[in-house]
């Protein structure tokens, strides 16, 4: 049981850490993140450059700390997206199952044989890249895996005896759904947002990295990565604290997911 | 057995059916036409129509589908827009090298994770355990593109192993496979530690089960019990988790191909999304999703085979 306090403990500091570090940039960065500098080029990590400049001479700490905002706000609105269609369809299809069940579930399986970087892809191809369209995508990739978690444990749920005596005091299944059932369903359902969530960092930078995510002109960790590759050897800071902050969000989240299902003995 | 399985593989081609049917209407919902992007804007009515007719743009929807359907399982995926040769003759060349990079990162992912898993499991709660758990969560939190920035930082840049420019198959089998280790690497790291992770559990989880007690009352030496009880068990959900795995292996191996300048598949589907050649795009998108649903029919299967408990139900 120690040890699985551990993991929240450490998560949850990493992850307001990185929180912190992400609601600074909204507000402050040192410089501005697109100036360009010929005299910086290239400029070690130092106390003026904690994180170096690169092959433009802008700041990596100023690009680094607004490219974290560009990544968490996307991921944010696409678990937002995912999580309340997703709670909306689970729930409706667990509790009352049926033909309607069957046949939404069969849509969500052969959504879910798209693998969602693949679909997204698809997506951009189709409407044009850009922000909204990156979120529009995810989002609705990520409907059918919610659904399907939160279904599963509706229909744990469904037949308990707090949900029947419920019913015979004439509680209306809405009530009975979201304020009776839901609840009880939280543990499973932080612990899969945790994994969403970093599916979501996950895709938004692997999208940028290969060009097809935010537009180039908006700071954003996966698009630094892909320019920084041509100048690994002559400049690796440039790619090494990118890549930092990257895996730190992910680390921090998982960690703290790890630490709930291990806390409530659950099982993702 | 054969009944279940039998309804499975109806389950199967109703589930690519419907794949296919998406693959197919989200590129034929696409806001304008394909015509205004392969003809250009001052086309004349007459060879607007002449195109359309010759895509067979021109007939309903669902006349569409069948077509096209019937098409694509004869291996006819249509004319790429952008490079003006049939999408299968383009693809077959890019295949091979995905293909490689996939098996090498499979075999790579067993070859790391099943004997992790068990020494984890084996010397559970000590040091060893302990190590391996704190560099399993590190290496699930690393995406795979930007491990494979740090691989070719380290193995090409400062260690000279391999140089940092593609070697296709023609350059000699050895040479191809050396450098598409790398690669598969990125790709195999943290899909490994997801599978460490789970053996792990899964054999912890048949320690605790009443035939491992009779086994040890009945004399048996731990590692008898181990090898001769526990792992034929705990390797159900490993199996059929490797099995799903190959899907994310497929789309990881997308990116991570960006990242060494691997010919393949995901390549090409970069290239294809910048030009909007959606007749490529689309072959991709549909053979990757049946090699999908193919591996979530394989990984059901296999665990039926494995657990004949299933079908007591």
């Amino acid at each position: 049981m120690k040890r699985k306090n551990w993991y929240l403990t450490v998560g949850a500091a990493l992850t307001a850490v990185m929180a912190a570090w992400t609601i600074l940039g909204f507000f402050w960065t040192p410089y501005d993140p697109s100036a360009r500098s010929a005299a910086d080029k290239y400029a070690l990590p130092s106390l003026a450059h904690p994180f170096g400049c690169d092959y433009m001479g802008r700041d990596i700490f100023s690009r680094a700390l607004e490219g974290a905002g560009t990544t968490l706000t996307i991921a944010a609105a696409v678990l937002v997206i995912g999580f309340v269609f997703g709670l909306l369809i689970g729930a409706l299809c667990g509790y009352y199952g049926g033909a309607a069940d069957a046949v939404v579930m069969r849509l969500c399986d052969a959504v879910s044989a798209f693998p969602s970087i693949l679909l997204a892809l698809v997506a951009i191809a189709l409407l044009g890249r850009g922000k909204y369209n990156i979120i529009a995508a995810l989002g609705v990739l990520f409907v059918p895996s919610f659904a399907r978690l939160v279904r599963g444990e509706f229909l744990k749920q469904r037949d308990r005896d707090y949900v029947k005596s419920a019913k015979l005091m004439g509680v209306s299944d809405l009530r009975i759904i979201f304020v009776h059932i839901l609840p009880n369903t939280w543990p499973v359902l932080l612990s899969g947002l945790t994994i969403g969530f970093n599916n979501a960092v996950l895709a938004e930078a692997s999208m940028s990295y290969l060009g097809v995510g935010v537009s180039p002109t908006e700071p954003s960790l996966g698009y630094m990565l892909s320019e920084s590759q041509a100048y690994l050897l002559k400049a690796p800071w440039f790619t090494a604290f990118p890549a930092l902050v990257i895996i730190l969000l992910i680390l921090g989240v998982g960690l703290v997911g790890e630490g709930v299902r291990g806390q409530l003995g659950v099982e993702p | 057995m054969a009944k279940s399985i039998l309804k499975r593989v109806l389950l199967l081609i109703g589930t690519l059916l419907l794949v296919t049917l998406l693959a197919f209407i989200a590129f034929s919902v696409i806001p304008g036409d394909p015509t205004e992007a392969v003809l250009g804007l001052e086309a004349t009515d007459a060879q607007i129509a002449a195109f359309r007719e010759r895509m067979g743009l021109d007939l309903p929807l669902w006349q569409r589908y069948l077509k096209w359907l019937g098409e694509f399982v004869t291996g006819d995926f249509g004319d790429s827009f952008n490079f003006d040769m049939p999408v299968a003759q383009l693809l077959l060349p890019k295949v091979g090298a995905t293909l490689t990079l996939a098996a090498l990162a499979f075999a790579l992912i067993v070859v790391i994770s099943i004997p992790l898993g068990l020494l984890c499991a084996r010397f559970a709660g000590s040091w060893p355990d302990k190590v391996l758990t704190v560099l399993d969560q590190l290496a699930m939190s690393v995406p795979g593109f930007v491990l494979g920035i740090g691989l070719m930082y380290l193995f090409a840049l400062v260690l000279h192993w391999f140089r940092p420019e593609y070697v296709p198959p023609s350059a000699g089998l050895l040479p191809h496979l050396w450098y598409m280790l790398f690669p598969a690497l990125a790709v195999a790291i943290p899909k490994s530690a997801m599978t460490v992770r789970l053996l792990r559990g899964s054999v912890l989880g048949e320690l605790g089960q009443d035939y491992v007690r009779t086994a040890y009352s009945k004399g048996r030496s731990r590692s008898s019990v181990l090898w001769g009880h526990v792992l034929r068990n705990a390797m159900i959900p490993v199996v059929t988790f490797l099995a799903m795995t190959i899907a994310e292996i497929l789309t990881g191996s997308i990116v991570v191909e960006q990242v060494f300048g691997v010919a393949g598949v995901g390549r090409i589907l970069i290239t294809s999304i910048g030009n909007r050649d959606y007749p490529v795009v689309q072959a991709i998108v549909a053979l990757v999703a049946i090699v999908v649903v193919c591996c979530n029919f394989l990984s059901d299967v296999l665990y039926r085979v494995m657990d004949p408990r299933i079908d007591g139900r």
